[in-house]
């Protein structure tokens, strides 16, 4: 039975201040949805939420993977059974080689169940695994080496994203802007990634302002998100229609919404910019 | 459990801490009265049989003890009391050469620390200081053969009588600062060791240090002699019982590294919470020749060490790499000195220290520079890592130089482990103590990679150990 994340009249506040105001969402493993909207609407609010970043306070609503809520559930929790997020903002972490993070978290994902200090995968399994799935993506296997991160280009962090969501086959998989800053060469390396990871064992939310990405990854569902709530729901042809004419007809059509984002622009305008 | 197993201290918190196990005291051969005074150090000087001349440099020392003031800067030694430890403790007959002969309690002991093992897989020699002497010592015969001497201080005054009085007290005089007066007064064990020109020792000679008894008073004395060309990697160990009063450890370190020679001196001080470990280490390098300390402090009450070089000639390198780990209840107060005495020297620093559960480290440092000391380069680098709000640290680098014919780069970072690199580990799986410790272990790993294979497994091992159950 294919699992499904089910989130409900979510709410959330950061530092107080209201950000989603009522999101309900339901993904399937093996469907494919496109979340789109213009900067500051809440987008990474929602996947940062999902994944349990702390600063993100969920007010009211539910998160639920088959039933199983996640919303007192620690970030760590939540990624073992099933939820992943391929960051906007990648960070780093000096002095942890790519290889020795993924190693533990591929073990901490494949045994959920596993306490600090308890073997790790054999390592010749895992470096086969991962030179294959890095070969794969087209990624240099000497990355494996390098410290996460550091000193990587936009396009590195983000195929790196990749690279972790193929390593560690998460039943629920956000990428948020995971196309944006990219050349096409690089666009193109992550959508035929994605292509080739996302299958009926995953269930995948697209967050993205391109087409790219979603040519190759074509979504069931549109998403249209404005000012914290969901106002449109479609398929390909919506992600396709604002891309090509933007969000004034989505406004037109939603005038409050529009009103509060407004209004909300206004007060933030600083923070907008730099969390955008 | 059986009796033979060394006894745990149940009363007091031992912790994360996993040496803080003690042995039986009751089958000592001596342990000197409470107190220090003139007739404690005659006692030690005739315990060991000494020559009249060490006699009055002991006792000499001990004057200039009593008239130097305690420092006033560095760390809180307001209850480090005197006249409440024990000076003297001898544990055996001697040292041995075998590890059978060595007594059952302090042979299990080093079986616990992991020595006689390591000693199979890695070590050319290995001298085991328990209390206040050598009680366990070994050397490669190939390197004994090339005329390597590698032996406990107070034989090679017995036996080396002229290489000692050469060079004994030469680096650091007792007169330079009140604990390295204190040592020259009561010293007892350290190692002694010589490499002849051009020998060229490949694996390290380590010595491990322990402490038994509650209020003892650790001195020893090491005097590292590396001869032109020859060079030699010395590892230190050192581990104590967690007593619910003060030990106090405060050791004098003396090391000539002659041209062309190198020397590298590692530390791994993993001290119990109740030591104050106040430790006097300096090297003189001649003419291209390069001496390296690796300095790991995570033990400890209270640590104050700044491991110096003095670089004497040109084309004379020196370097530090320190590590220091400060948590409940420890303060490390750790650092460089460097000090340029000839021109074409060089010297690097890099400090990294971290703060957890209200610890506080910092680092403490010196760039000096003498009139003619041009065209010289110091580079240091200093990093700090808070883990929580209650944990502090400091750096104090200090740079005495007359003119400006000498380039100093020095930087400094402190940072505190962001939430957002928390989040991005714990979002693949990792719990939050095991994303802390990834974070800590990255952080060392650029000084971690340069130790041996052996020590840098202990090194992120003792950290994660530091780190277990620390958060949340
Ligand atoms: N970490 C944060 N700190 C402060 N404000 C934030 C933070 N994250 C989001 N916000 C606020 O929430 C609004 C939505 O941001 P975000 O979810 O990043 O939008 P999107 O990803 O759709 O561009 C922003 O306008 C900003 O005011
Ligand atoms: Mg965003």
């Amino acid at each position: 039975m294919s699992s499904l994340l089910k989130i409900t009249d979510l709410h959330v506040s950061v530092d107080e201040k209201p950000i989603l105001k009522g999101v309900s969402l339901e993904i399937r493993q093996g469907e494919i949805h496109a979340l789109m909207g213009p900067n500051g609407s809440g987008k990474s609010t929602l996947a940062y939420t999902l994944v349990g970043h702390p600063k993100y306070e969920v007010t009211s609503g539910t998160i639920e993977i088959d039933g199983v809520p996640l919303n007192d559930l620690d970030p760590c929790e939540r990624a073992r059974l099933g939820m992943f997020l391929a960051f906007q903002y990648p960070v780093t972490i000096p002095g942890v080689k790519v290889a020795d993070f993924l190693r533990h978290a591929v073990t901490n994902i494949r045994n959920p169940a596993r306490k600090e200090g308890e073997s790790l995968i054999p390592m010749r399994d895992f470096r086969k695994e991962l030179k294959d799935r890095m070969e794969e993506l087209g990624m240099d296997v000497e990355f494996a080496r390098r410290y996460l991160n550091e000193g990587f280009s936009g396009g590195e962090k983000k195929r790196m994203e990749i690279l972790q969501l193929a390593m560690l086959q998460p039943k629920f998989a956000i990428l948020d802007e995971t196309d944006s800053g990219l050349d096409s060469d690089a666009v193109r390396v992550v959508s035929e990634g994605l292509r080739k990871l996302a299958g009926p064992q995953m269930g995948v939310l697209i967050i993205t302002h391109h087409e790219r990405l979603l040519e190759y990854n074509v979504p069931q569902f549109t998403h249209v998100i404005l000012a914290g709530r969901i106002v449109e729901t479609g398929d390909a042809s919506l992600a396709h229609e604002l891309h090509n004419h933007g969000y004034a007809a989505v406004r037109q059509r939603h005038p409050a919404e529009a009103a509060e984002e407004q209004e909300h622009q206004k007060v933030t305008s600083k923070a907008a910019v730099v969390a955008n | 459990m059986t009796t033979d197993v060394p006894v745990l201290d149940d009363e007091i918190g031992v912790g994360d801490y996993q040496y803080g196990f003690h042995d039986p005291t009751d089958k000592y051969v001596f342990k000197s009265r409470r107190g220090l005074d003139r007739d404690i150090v005659h006692q030690i000087s005739e315990m060991k049989n000494e020559p009249m001349w060490m006699r009055e440099f002991r006792l000499e020392a001990l004057d200039l003890f009593y008239s130097k003031p305690m420092p006033t800067w560095g760390g809180d030694m307001s209850e480090l009391d005197f006249q409440n430890m024990f000076y003297f403790v001898k544990a055996s007959q001697g040292q041995e050469k075998s590890w059978d002969d060595v007594p059952d309690d302090i042979r299990k002991t080093y079986d616990r620390l992991g020595i006689p093992e390591a000693e199979k897989k890695y070590l050319a020699g290995v001298k085991a200081q328990y209390e206040s002497e050598v009680v366990y010592g070994s050397l490669q015969e190939d390197l004994a053969k090339q005329g390597v001497i590698f032996t406990d201080t107070d034989s090679a005054v017995r036996d080396y009588p002229d290489l000692v009085r050469e060079y004994f007290g030469t680096v650091i005089p007792s007169a330079d600062n009140k604990f390295a007066a204190l040592n020259s007064a009561v010293w007892s064990g350290g190692s002694f060791i010589y490499v002849p020109k051009g020998v060229k020792i490949e694996f390290p000679l380590q010595a491990y240090f322990r402490i038994n008894t509650q209020n003892m008073g650790q001195f020893e004395r090491t005097l590292i002699i590396v001869d032109e060309g020859a060079s030699v990697h010395y590892v230190e160990g050192c581990t104590a019982p967690t007593y619910s009063s003060d030990s106090l450890h405060s050791a004098v370190v003396e090391i000539l590294v002659k041209r062309g020679g190198r020397c590298r001196y590692t530390t791994i001080q993993n001290w119990s919470n109740n030591v104050y470990n106040l430790v006097t280490k300096r090297a003189k390098a001649y003419g291209d020749s390069l001496m390296e300390w690796v300095d790991g402090n995570l033990g400890s009450k209270l640590t104050m060490k700044y491991p110096a070089i003095y670089l004497m000639e040109p084309g004379a390198r020196g370097e530090t790499l320190s590590i220091a780990f400060a948590g409940k209840g420890q303060h490390q107060d750790a650092g460089a000195k460097m000090v340029h005495c000839a021109p074409y020297t060089s010297s690097r620093v890099i400090s990294k220290s971290i703060s957890k559960d209200g610890g506080r480290a910092g680092y403490r440092g010196l760039v000096k520079a003498t009139h003619d000391a041009h065209h010289c380069k110091s580079n240091v680098v200093c990093d700090a890592l808070i883990l929580d709000s209650h944990s502090r640290s400091d750096t104090y680098p200090y740079i005495e130089v007359n003119h400006d014919n000498l380039t100093i780069e020095h930087e400094a970072s402190v940072s505190k482990i962001a939430e957002e690199q928390l989040l991005y580990l714990m979002s693949r799986g990792m719990s939050e103590t095991e994303a802390s410790a990834m974070i800590v272990t990255g952080f060392i790993e650029p000084l971690v990679k340069e130790l041996p294979m052996e020590y840098a497994v202990e090194m992120n091992r003792l950290i994660e150990l530091q780190m277990e159950g620390s958060v949340g």
